[in-house]
């Protein structure tokens, strides 16, 4: 069987991949997707402590369950946001987007 | 665990599924007639002549149709768990689903008021 | 498996939460029916229903017990916060009536929004359980970046809201990445079963205590980021100038209220064996928040005398005040003093909501409809213009800094006594420099009003209901900072409920 260690390890590299994402792309939707794929790593740790430590208690499969409905409620409105900012400026480019100092 | 048993049917299904599409391009490529033509070879658009490239902007309609089904599509992660144990739990898990599903029609009776749901 | 009955769930207990987050459904729909005009209808109703979560409120938090098998407590602690977030939403549905009518952007889906985040910040106090924590923070956040966003198309309220919900949704994703661990960890989410298994970590059976230290500090950085603190407050500043002013007087109380009540129940019900590290200076919270806080205090302080627009002051003075609650946060950390600490941290973020929401208020008053006036010069000669507005401004900045027979003195006092009591006297050090700092900055708005030579704009007239706001908020600075038994007598028991969570 697979041991546990690879799954943290596969889920650590994602999140730490998203958030090289978020920091490093300029584009809002690309951030975004960023973001997602640090939701996602969250949810390969739940489940694979859920499979490893606690597979007759069933909170670990329920929390990532809430963790992705989240996730695409938070996408929801974060796209509505990005769309709402691209019919204004015709630009999704975070760096387009500096009136207020940041 | 599962054993190796378990899974031979998805297995079997896989090849006979990888085998039958290989045979079948490869037959009709030996015995049928190939005369390619400008118009025969030019990407499928539902019949219709193809106008301009493939990757261009899709109108923002889409997007609003497109959040609203993930919104409305991911709720099931909820139902299906609830189904699996659904024997079990009985009227009173019946009742906290139809709670769950008035909530989401509140969503959607709001989406459908404010015409998100209308194209044009 | 075991089957809850109906009357095991105590739904009694969720009452105050539960029912303002049903009543935004509902609103949600009765809005529809609403015609554009007459929009305030909806406020009313939202009002309604803030008032009657509050009456449940009361009824219900006398009388502590857990809910929904043990995820959600009903205890004085809660009790006691949410008091101080429905005040808040009250008070911000009466700040929002008309400024939403004269920046055009009067939509019921506003109220409907406040109320989730409402109910969401009252889960966060209630939250018993990391899974129903992480919940109830995007319930908070999730209503938060639209209304940051509310004044579309307007530029920077939609630019604000963008910043915010990036920031925002990194910072969740630490948050439960962080809670993930902990229950890797700890096999469990719920926070009375992880004080057990952080125990036997730390007595070295099992090799998790890394991952629980990892976790716990993706947690603090999340909680972090909602409270705005150094080095998580960069948004602060931006979210604060571009969202909807009774957005940000919102945001402002209620996303620290949320933040703190989760920081504060996570640390001390799940983690008080974490505290101080026996030889180790890295693991114990203590340690890190002690840190924050005195960066938060500095930095907040110091950054704000070069403010020009009251909205971006007000931020970087808001991250100053997460500091000194955080300072009470750091103070609960020493056994024995935890719950002194935490009900300083209580009594600051009460008078903290009163004298903030008012000091929004009245810069809501000054605005124009297009949300320029927010600049400090605008408030040159309001003392001529508008005297009683100065004067009443004049309070909320002395409260903000910390001066005798204000809310402000009060919170303050109880925090540096705890801090001491706690022994960290570094930071209580720290604490009174930067309120010393502090007085400049809020003084000079002091000085501008009365001192300095200008038009003010007579024009700006507070409207009926933000006059209320004004009132409202005044009364409880000035009864807070000359009654202080009142808050300091009613949170008695209240940090006691939390001590008493932990076996």
């Amino acid at each position: 069987m697979v041991p546990l260690w690879m799954y943290l390890f596969v889920a650590a590299a994602l999140f730490c991949i998203g958030a090289y994402g978020v920091f490093a792309r300029r584009n809002a939707v690309a951030i975004l997707m960023g973001i997602e794929l640090m939701l996602n790593a969250v949810n390969i740790n739940l489940v694979a402590f859920w499979r490893y430590q606690t597979p007759f208690v069933m909170s670990g499969q329920v929390f990532a369950a809430f963790v992705f409905v989240v996730a695409a409620a938070e996408a929801a409105v974060g796209l509505a946001i990005i769309i709402s900012i691209y019919r204004n400026r015709r630009s999704v480019i975070v760096e387009d987007v500096d009136l207020l100092k940041w | 665990m599962p054993t190796f048993d378990e899974f031979a049917p998805i297995g079997a299904l896989l090849i006979l599924s990888v085998v039958m599409v290989a045979l079948i391009t490869i037959i009709s490529r030996l015995f049928g007639p190939y005369r390619p033509s400008l118009r025969k070879t030019a990407p499928y658009e539902s019949g219709m002549k193809p106008i301009g490239p493939a990757v261009r902007r899709f109108p923002v309609r889409f997007y609003l149709i497109a959040v609203l089904f993930i919104l409305f599509d991911i709720e099931v992660v909820f139902m299906l768990p609830w189904a699996v144990v659904f024997r079990q739990l009985g009227l009173f898990a019946l009742i906290e689903m139809v709670i769950f599903i008035a909530i989401l029609l509140v969503g959607y009776f709001y989406a459908w008021r404010k015409g998100a749901l209308e194209w044009e | 498996m075991q089957l809850p009955s109906l009357s095991e769930l105590n739904l009694g207990l969720t009452v105050p939460a539960l029912s303002l987050a049903l009543w935004a459904c509902i609103l949600l729909v009765i809005d529809l029916f609403i015609p554009r005009d007459r929009k305030s209808v909806t406020a009313w109703l939202a009002a309604g229903g803030v008032v009657f979560a509050f009456i449940a409120n009361l009824l219900v938090y006398r009388d502590p017990g857990v809910a929904f098998m043990g995820l959600f407590v009903a205890d004085e602690f809660a009790g006691f916060l949410n008091i101080v977030v429905l005040l808040t939403a009250f008070i911000a549905i009466l700040m929002s009536v008309d400024y939403l009518k004269r920046t055009g952007i009067e939509r019921g889906e506003y109220y409907v929004l406040l109320l989730m985040t409402t109910s969401g910040i009252m889960f966060m106090n209630s939250a018993n359980d990391l899974a129903v924590v992480f919940i109830a923070l995007e319930l908070l956040s999730i209503p938060l970046y639209v209304l940051a966003a509310f004044r579309a198309p307007e530029e920077r309220s939609e630019e604000a809201g963008l910043k915010y919900f990036i920031l925002g949704a990194f910072a969740s994703a630490f948050f439960v990445f962080g809670a993930a661990l902990i229950y890797g960890a700890t096999g469990s989410s719920s926070l009375p079963v992880i004080v057990d298994a952080v125990g036997r970590a730390l007595a070295g059976e099992g090799s998790s205590l890394l991952l629980l230290l990892m976790g716990s500090g993706l947690i603090l950085a999340g909680l972090g980021f909602k409270v705005a603190v150094v080095p998580f407050h960069m948004w602060t500043p931006d979210v604060y100038e571009g969202a909807p002013t009774p957005v940000t007087a919102f945001m402002s109380v209620g996303a620290k209220v949320g933040g703190f009540a989760a920081l504060l129940r996570i640390l001390l019900v799940a983690l008080p064996a974490l505290t101080v590290a026996e030889g180790d200076a890295v693991a114990g919270w203590q340690t890190a928040t002690w840190v924050v806080a005195a960066l938060t205090l500095i930095l907040g302080n110091i950054v704000a005398i070069s403010q020009t627009n009251i909205k971006r002051l007000l931020a970087y003075s808001s991250i100053a005040h997460a500091g000194y609650v955080l300072m009470a946060v750091a103070a609960a950390g020493t056994p024995g003093v935890s719950d002194q600490a935490t009900r300083a941290a209580l009594i600051y973020l009460m008078a903290y909501m009163f004298t903030n929401l008012g000091a929004f208020a009245v810069a809501m008053a000054i605005e124009k409809d297009d949300g320029s006036g927010t600049s400090l010069d605008d408030f040159k000669g309001l003392g001529r213009s508008r005297p009683l507005l100065a004067a009443i401004m004049a309070v909320f900045m002395l409260s903000l800094t910390g001066i005798p027979l204000t809310a402000g003195f009060v919170g303050k006092w109880v925090v540096f006594q705890a801090t001491i009591e706690a022994g960290l006297y570094t930071l209580a050090v720290i604490g009174v420099l930067t309120s010393v700092i502090s007085a400049f900055y809020y003084v000079r708005v002091i000085v501008n009003m009365f001192l300095e030579d200008g038009e003010g704009d007579p024009a700006a007239a507070a409207t009926p209901y933000v006059q209320w706001a004004i009132y409202l908020t005044f009364a409880g600075t000035l009864v807070l900072g000359i009654i202080p038994s009142l808050v300091t007598n009613l949170s008695g028991p209240v940090a006691l409920a939390v001590a008493s969570l932990v076996p």
